[in-house]
């Protein structure tokens, strides 16, 4: 089976609009998450989310390129673009036919969605724009991508709520460690933030009025974000000959699903998760260093992913430190594995924790070095990034330090 | 129908029993409500009555309804309709 190892990372999100920015918020702390701007939003009871701001995409995209666009199209166009600049790879010939791009997203165009249901609905127009369509796939982003860098392999979209990115990268992996493709693009996308997708959550009453508190007793729910990383994945010897630089190497990764319920998680199904990611990337559980985890700052999921690690880790969970970044840009839906992956490969390159920020109250329930508020600097040899979904289905990454 | 009548019938159409089975000191976990099964019915009750119920599933306990029995439940959406009229 081939090394894989990444070359290129990019992406936009409400902590910034570069790879670098992005670490940069993550090593100070701060908070992205602001008071939501979008019409309607004063129906709303969820007024907060991680929305990408001060973004103009005139500046970033042509008038014929905006056109069939959503806005989670053009944050993935924006992320692939910063991640194929890095890996400095050009796609053309046997590489151009081999490689291709699987991403992870959960609610497609739904700003498009929203903004054409209101049109007919509410406005009552009897006529929309013909890019409707095209613009809401699912699999649109991942389309304009492969058409912008002309990757002509293996392309598709996943589709599993909070854990689409952590499955699509899990696929993309795969298919470099098995030989089909010496690169492949991947990570995820999403932009819910609009007044159709904040209120379908808000019904769930599982959202935050105020904060996202992951892993703090205090905690009361998730608030949600929007915005887009990718990454290159790449067969090891592929990238040393070119003399690629390599930010860290995909281990492995494991998928489970807890065949119990709709919402709330399972201890065991993330447990298996976990421990089949450490068994396909053939580490032990004590050179874990650090868990990105899901930590969407729900009472439900704190409490279990904590007693799922206490499970599956021992006595090494109280040495390993586990952090949950949403804290800071929010949870993503279908795009929050793609963003999180950038804390691990923060831990693992450059030996700086990503904190959980506005963590106040100890919960004996989740009685792991969280890294509350303040980043870290500890030199990490393996992290796992957790997702777990909605509708029980698991993903869980192993990622190495490279050199 | 009174409120409480009414209360009862939504709740006893989510826990599937008859309204003559639902007591007012059974809890939602005696009538083998779940937390999805709450919310739902919560938002039943908001459609019934017209009222915004504040409740969030992450904090049930902060809320300034109280779930801990059929008869609270009543009792809260008594003052909310009150309230809210």
């Amino acid at each position: 089976m081939k090394r894989v190892v990444i070359t290129g990372a990019g992406t936009i999100n409400a902590l910034g609009a570069t790879v670098p920015q992005t670490l940069e918020a993550m090593r100070e702390g701060r908070c992205g998450i602001s008071e939501l701007e979008f019409r309607d939003v004063e129906r709303l009871s969820i007024r907060i989310g991680g929305q990408v701001r001060n973004y103009d995409p005139e500046t970033r995209f042509n008038r014929q390129q905006l056109a069939p666009f959503d806005r989670f199209t053009q944050f993935t166009m924006i992320a692939a673009r910063e991640a194929i600049a890095q890996a400095g790879l050009s796609f053309s010939g046997e590489l151009a036919a081999r490689a291709g791009v699987i991403l992870g997203n959960s609610g497609g165009g739904m700003t498009t969605l929203d903004e054409n249901y209101r049109s007919v609905y509410e406005d009552g127009k009897n006529r929309v724009h013909p890019f409707v369509v095209p613009k809401l796939m699912n699999n649109a982003a991942a389309s304009h991508l492969s058409m912008e860098f002309n990757l002509k392999g293996p392309s598709f979209t996943v589709s599993t709520a909070c854990a689409s990115s952590n499955h699509a990268m899990a696929q993309a992996f795969q298919m470099v460690h098995g030989g089909i493709t010496p690169v492949m693009v991947t990570g995820g996308s999403e932009s819910m933030l609009c007044f159709g997708g904040v209120k379908a959550w808000e019904g769930l009453r599982v959202m935050s009025r105020d904060a996202c508190r992951p892993f703090s007793a205090n905690r009361n729910g998730m608030v949600q974000g929007e915005g887009a990383a990718i990454f290159v994945f790449e067969e090891y010897q592929h990238a040393r000959k070119r003399g690629a630089e390599i930010l860290a190497e995909v281990a492995g990764f494991a998928m489970t699903s807890d065949a119990s319920d709709i919402v709330m998680p399972s201890k065991q199904g993330a447990a298996r998760a976990m421990l089949g990611a450490l068994k396909d990337a053939r580490v032990n559980r004590d050179e874990v260093g650090y868990i990105n985890a899901h930590g969407t700052g729900t009472a439900a999921n704190d409490k279990t992913e904590s007693a799922a690690v206490a499970d599956v880790f021992g006595a090494h969970s109280d040495r390993l430190m586990i952090s949950s970044t949403k804290s800071m840009h929010a949870h993503l839906i279908g795009g929050t594995g793609a963003v999180e992956l950038l804390a691990c490969i923060m831990a693992l390159r450059d030996g700086i924790i990503a904190p959980t920020i506005g963590y106040e109250e100890p919960d004996p329930e989740c009685a792991l070095d969280v890294v509350p508020n303040v980043a870290r600097e500890a030199r990490v040899d393996v992290a796992l990034s957790n997702a777990f979904a909605f509708g029980g289905l698991n993903a869980v990454l192993a990622l190495r330090r490279f050199g | 129908m009174s409120i409480k009548d009414r209360v009862i019938a939504i709740i006893a159409e989510q826990a599937v029993l008859d309204p003559s089975d639902v007591s007012l000191d059974n809890t939602l976990d005696d009538l083998g409500i779940d937390s999805l099964g709450l919310v739902e019915s919560i938002f039943a009750i908001e459609e019934e009555f017209d009222i915004t119920v504040p409740f969030n599933a992450n904090e049930p306990s902060e809320s300034d309804f109280d779930i801990s029995s059929v008869s609270t439940i009543i009792a809260g959406i008594e003052r909310l309709v009150k309230d809210q009229s």
